[in-house]
């Protein structure tokens, strides 16, 4: 109580949205502040990546700020601690941009399975995964259907939890912990996403047949929740048919819930779906912090330095933070920008045939860019 | 900092300082951090921002453990002091309330008024939401914004909604609004959606719904929404706006008022032809934790006074059991606070005559509703007030006095604070205080020192010219 | 010993000279199960397989605990034969027996699942050039049915992985792999999550590789692998992986190329192995002559090369795939107007002219 009583009276509002003095000016004519952002560059074309939205910021006057965080597996010497990371997450409107940390296989810190970004997401509990699957007109895909369905799964327990040991030589255990409060957050998680998107359905995917337990608990905490949501319809599917389905008629989904191991698979089997893991943003979301990273979390080292990545992903996370942020019109604005130069198709990276390199498709961005 | 602005005035304007405002009376002291250049020149009086003392972190809390809260009972904002004072007497260095020293200021030190205007940080306002008791729990925060329901209801309702959703736009205040079209127009499976999406969020905002009183199947909505919930209490805070035209000023009165039993349980039957009986239940379970509730109020708010209205001299059990509850827990439990008991006949009398007696009011259901109108027409009107519906688990947030002012629909004049001072509310009852505070303190500026005033408070202003008026508010206080 | 294991249970035919007449176990199964069943025996026929088939009901019936669980006789028989063919059964979930699969898998430790998934010309879908193995691991990992309650709320499922079981599927791909003419073998894992389990799975699999240099190895992450897969599968040949991930893909790669309708399945354990089809019973079309048969043909066919009758198979995989791919008689989930009769005879037809 004591503190509510202090920060009532400190105003400490100046001080949270006061970002600089510097103000852009705002489509309605009103100076507005730039609001400050984290970013972790990460390893592999993340930074490549990363650069190329501050470019589009800045040449776009959009009011944002930037504080740079080197987060990483590899180079671990020259690593910021996770505590400096969350410090400037917090500071910095609680949102943070980021590309994709490369675990390293050999760990730095004995006894500890955990890579950097699991400790990373656990630290802000970050407990869900939203990776929205869009189909973007001018990308050919296999289906030729138009997709448009948004994949949340839990991603502080389960399978990932790093809970390993070796019983007796040669012999692996590794725990799966499922635990009611953290399903119920998803699966409320899930149907808050749904209702404020307008969705009109949610899947619960799981494998309660086997894992009776582990999955049927998820299952039946799926059901609970969906009853106080008479307006969404649920329904539940089993994973292996899941993935089936999304190769056959990928066109029935909306939203989807699932724990983490079986959202890691169709995050990625969903973004082959509609062109790949350069098209596809996400957001990982907690109580209180939002990181916004590319949905498939491949560092890509093979295209480090060579400009041919695709920055789609990274911009359109960049246009979602900003509605995130309130700045409504100009996440709108750089999103359908996106979808200009990827529709009108003259400035294609590798992936999709074309020869551009990285930054030209991002000049045109700026080009496509209007308000 | 800003103590220490507030001090350098005073240091320099010693004729200001001889002035009581509110019956305070502010003492100058550290001297030392004072440099003379800071009052002359109004711009860089707005470029104080570095604060020597206090750091703030993002959320707008103090880091610095060493701050102490204002000591001063008499103070009626939560205030602070200086760390270094040893004494414990020291001044409150609580904001000031703006009104009489702007006023000061622009007629004799008009260079000092425009320093003052354009750092207005410096005035917090009387309709600064208090603190509310017990600790809150947010059902739905994702990513540091919360999600809230809105029941835009009937009439005005919709309108207003949407000059509260650009104000909140405005001031990056972190809500997600989920609305519910309920009326009472439409069938009843709408209600139930509408309550589950307040179960489901925590909170909920809402305009009026209208009640056919012609329909006697029809049960009120907003009783139904009160009762489901499990909203037990209802919280009014009315305040004097200065420059609003009123028979009485410097009223601050907060009315307490139990929401779940008593004469609107809605209990009533025809015995026999002609005779109707309504049955009013009162149990001390019930009692108990609206009267906890109000005390808590009164003790976190640093108020003095509780009084308690019931009519215990005719309803010697039902009122009685209301009255000693109160009285026992006051003894009990909160004995630095005073308490009083008034018949609530007396009470409406007192009330429009001396109103500035009344610190917090506590009372059952239906003298709720009466005392809670008496007290929003005393400070000018029902667009001025607005209330919460606070339970263990849920809150609900709506204008002061529920009727729809459909007469209004369209017609771009129909007082938009009480409405707005609801969104407010939520933003206090969801912890975002900085939000909260920006808001409040925008539209205070608006009223007073702009002078907007829209028809019912006799003014020409337009619904509209408020609400850009408060946003442009928002930006220069952000800034 | 392990190694023993895995050379018997794919030598198995070789121990037997390959034209005596061998005993199969038949499960028909539910639903659709005996129709087809019916299909594949005819079809056998025609093309003289040397097989006598044993056919056995598998109903649960009740024992003297009072626990349902599938009939003696079945298991005997299964001793015998060492082979069995099991349409779709009907597998109440959750409730009082246990399923025939882990009857039978716990009795013969049928400890890997292979899935051949190949395009089907005349069955068009949007991924024309699938051909992909999936090998999964069977007996461990997450699918353990370790799990319990640790306190009101918290659930507990345990991921088990050996060493011995993960070098024996190891083994047995690249056995598969060599015995097949395949030339790529991809490990698929998720070592850098869980870098103990899955890491053993991913060593085993790295030290069995060494034993084939003639095969290439790759590894690849479980997420990266459902990438590329719906992008271009084309670059995956065998795969490998622990028991949820292949349950995972293997129903993927049916999706790629039709669905489970067109996909067999062969469960190899040591010294016996049961090939089913793995599509539901499909009730509403029981008994109408509608159902397609390809999926429990294409296991039977799986079946043969596994007894070394390779010459036989090949004839009836052949009649299968240009049954489908000259389409006059295929049946409606296909795409067709044939009925399970038709197509069934168009296929018997085919195998006798290719003697």
């Amino acid at each position: 109580m004591l503190s509510r009583s202090l920060f009532a009276l400190t105003r400490g509002a100046s001080i949270a949205v006061r970002g600089v003095a510097t103000a852009a000016v705002d489509p309605i004519g009103e100076p507005v502040h730039k609001l400050k952002v984290t970013t972790i560059p990460g390893d592999g074309v993340g930074p490549e990546l990363i650069y190329l939205v501050q470019e589009i910021v800045k040449s776009t006057g959009i009011p944002l700020e930037f504080e740079e965080l080197f987060l990483s597996d590899i180079h671990w010497n020259r690593s910021e601690s996770i505590e400096k990371a969350v410090e400037s997450i917090s500071r910095n409107n609680n949102v943070a941009l980021k590309g994709a940390i490369q675990e390293a296989f050999v760990l730095q810190t004995e006894g500890d399975l955990l890579g950097l970004n699991m400790r990373l997401r656990k630290r802000l509990d970050l407990f869900a995964n939203v990776c929205h699957i869009k189909t973007i007109p001018g990308i050919k895909t296999r289906h030729g259907k138009e997709l448009d369905f948004v994949i949340i799964r839990e991603q502080t327990e389960g399978e990932y939890s790093a809970l390993e040991h070796e019983l007796v030589p040669g012999v692996i255990e590794c725990l799966k912990i499922s635990t009611r409060p953290k399903i119920e957050r998803i699966a409320k998680f899930a149907f808050d996403y749904a209702t404020k998107h307008g969705r009109k359905k949610v899947i619960a995917v799981h494998k309660a047949n086997i894992m009776k337990l582990g999955d049927g608990l998820f299952l039946k905490v799926c059901q609970e929740t969906a009853k106080l949501y008479p307006r969404i319809e649920f329904d539940q599917m089993i994973i292996d048919n899941t993935c089936m389905q999304l190769v056959s008629r990928p066109e029935q989904f909306d939203v989807m819930v699932m724990p983490n191991l079986y959202g890691n698979i169709i995050d990625n089997l969903a973004a082959g779906l509609v062109g790949g893991a350069g098209v596809v943003p996400a957001e990982s979301v907690g109580s209180d912090f939002v990181i916004f990273e590319p949905g498939s979390r491949h560092a890509f080292h093979a295209a480090l330095g060579r400009q041919i990545a695709n920055p789609t992903a990274m911009i359109l996370c960049a246009a979602n933070m900003l509605n995130h942020l309130h700045l409504d019109t100009y996440g709108n604005a750089l999103r359908q920008a996106v979808y200009d130069v990827v529709k009108e198709g003259k400035v294609r990276t590798q992936d999709f045939g074309g020869y551009a390199k990285s930054t030209e498709f991002a000049d045109r961005v700026v080009d496509k860019f209007k308000i | 900092m800003t103590s220490i602005l507030f001090t350098l005035i005073c240091l320099t304007v010693p004729a200001v300082l001889t002035a009581p405002r509110n019956g305070r009376q502010i003492t100058p002291s550290t001297p030392s951090i004072v440099t003379d250049s800071i009052i002359i020149d109004p711009i860089v009086t707005d470029s104080i921002v570095i604060d020597p003392i206090v750091t703030y972190s993002i959320d707008g809390s103090i880091t610095d453990p060493s701050i102490q809260p204002c000591p001063l009972s008499m103070c009626p904002h939560p205030g602070m002091r200086l760390p270094d004072e040893s004494s414990s007497t020291s001044p409150c260095y609580c904001p000031p309330l703006p009104d009489p020293m702007i006023k000061c200021f622009r007629k004799d030190f008009p260079q000092v008024a425009r320093a003052f205007h354009n750092s207005s940080r410096l005035d917090a306002s009387a309709i600064r939401t208090h603190l509310i008791p017990g600790v809150r729990k947010t059902q739905a925060k994702y990513g540091g914004r919360h999600r809230c329901t809105v029941l835009p209801g009937d009439g005005i309702g919709p309108e207003m909604f949407d000059h509260l959703k650009k104000i909140f736009i405005a001031c990056h205040a972190p809500i997600d609004f989920e609305v519910v079209q309920v009326s009472s127009s439409l069938q009843s499976g709408d209600m139930e959606a509408a309550l589950t999406a307040i179960q489901r969020n925590g909170v909920g905002i809402k305009g009026n719904i209208e009640t056919k009183h012609h329909d006697a199947t029809f049960k009120s909505r907003n009783v139904e929404l009160r009762h489901r919930m499990d909203l037990y209490a209802n919280i009014l805070h009315c305040v004097s706006i200065p420059t609003i035209p009123t028979r009485h000023n410097n009223i601050d009165i907060v009315i307490i008022r139990e929401n779940t039993e008593g004469e609107y349980s809605g209990l009533e039957h025809e015995s026999i032809p002609g005779v109707v009986e309504s049955i009013k239940i009162v149990t001390q379970g019930k009692i108990e934790r609206i009267s906890r509730m109000a005390f808590e109020y009164a003790k976190i708010n640093k108020r003095k006074k509780v009084t308690a209205v019931h009519k215990a001299n005719i309803q010697k059990l039902g009122d009685g059991l209301f009255l000693k509850v109160a009285k026992e827990m006051a003894a009990k439990h909160y004995p630095e606070i005073k308490f009083e008991s008034m018949i609530v006949d007396n009470a409406s009398m007192q009330l429009v005559a001396k109103p500035q007696q009344f610190d917090v009011m506590l009372m059952p259901n239906l003298y709720g509703n009466i005392i809670s109108n008496i007290a929003c027409g005393l400070i000018g009107g029902p667009g001025l007030v607005s209330g919460m519906n606070i339970g263990d688990k849920y809150a609900v947030f709506e204008t002061g006095t529920r009727n729809t002012g459909s007469s209004l629909v369209g017609k771009d004049v129909a007082n938009p604070t009480a409405f707005i001072r609801a969104g407010v509310d939520m933003l206090r009852y969801l912890g975002c205080d900085s939000h909260a505070n920006i808001i409040s303190d925008a539209l205070w500026k608006t009223l007073t020192v702009d002078g907007i005033h829209t028809p019912d408070l006799k003014g020409t202003g337009k619904t509209s010219e408020m609400v850009r008026a408060t946003i442009k508010n928002i930006r220069e206080l952000q800034h | 010993m392990l190694t023993r294991g895995v050379r018997q249970s794919i030598a198995y035919g070789r121990q037997l000279s390959s034209e005596a007449t061998r005993r199969v176990t038949l499960i028909p199964g539910d639903g659709i199960g005996p129709e087809i069943s019916k299909a594949v025996q005819e079809i056998f026929e025609a093309a003289k397989v040397p097989i006598s088939w044993e056919p056995v009901d598998v109903t649960p019936v009740k024992g003297r605990d009072g626990i349902f669980r599938i009939p003696q006789r079945c298991i005997d028989l299964m001793h015998e034969t060492k082979v069995g063919l099991k349409g779709p059964l009907e597998t109440p979930i959750g409730k009082g027996h246990r399923s025939l699969n882990l009857a039978v898998r716990k009795e013969f430790n049928l400890y890997a699942n292979v899935r051949p998934c190949r395009s089907l010309v005349g069955h068009k879908t949007l991924y024309d050039n699938v051909d992909v193995v999936t090998i999964r691991e069977n007996t461990e990992g997450e699918y353990s049915g370790i799990e319990h309650e640790v306190s009101p709320g918290i659930m507990q499922s345990i991921k088990l992985i050996t060493q011995e079981a993960s070098h024996r599927v190891a083994k047995y791909a690249f056995e598969y792999a060599k015995q097949n003419g395949r030339k790529l073998v991809t490990v698929v894992h998720k070592a850098n999550i869980m870098r103990m389990s899955d890491g053993l799975f991913l060593n085993c699999c790295r030290e069995v590789a060494n034993d084939y240099p003639e095969i290439k190895f790759k590894e690849a992450y479980l997420d990266t692998v459902c990438l590329n897969m719906v992008q271009d599968p084309s670059q995956y040949d065998v795969l490998v992986m622990p028991n949820l991930y292949g349950d995972i893909l293997s129903d993927l790669c049916a999706g790629l190329i039709g669905g489970l309708g067109v996909t067999p399945s062969g469960n190899i354990g040591e010294g016996a192995a049961v090939f089913e089809s793995v599509h539901g019973t499909a009730p509403d079309i029981a008994g109408q002559d509608k159902a397609n048969p390809t999926a429990l043909l294409l296991s039977s066919v799986l079946m043969l090369r596994y007894m070394e009758l390779n010459r036989y198979a090949d004839r009836i995989e052949k009649a299968c795939f240009d049954a489908i791919a000259d389409g006059s008689h295929k049946t409606g989930d296909l795409g067709g107007t044939g009925t399970c009769t038709s197509f069934t005879r168009d296929i018997c037809a085919r195998v006798k002219d290719l003697d």
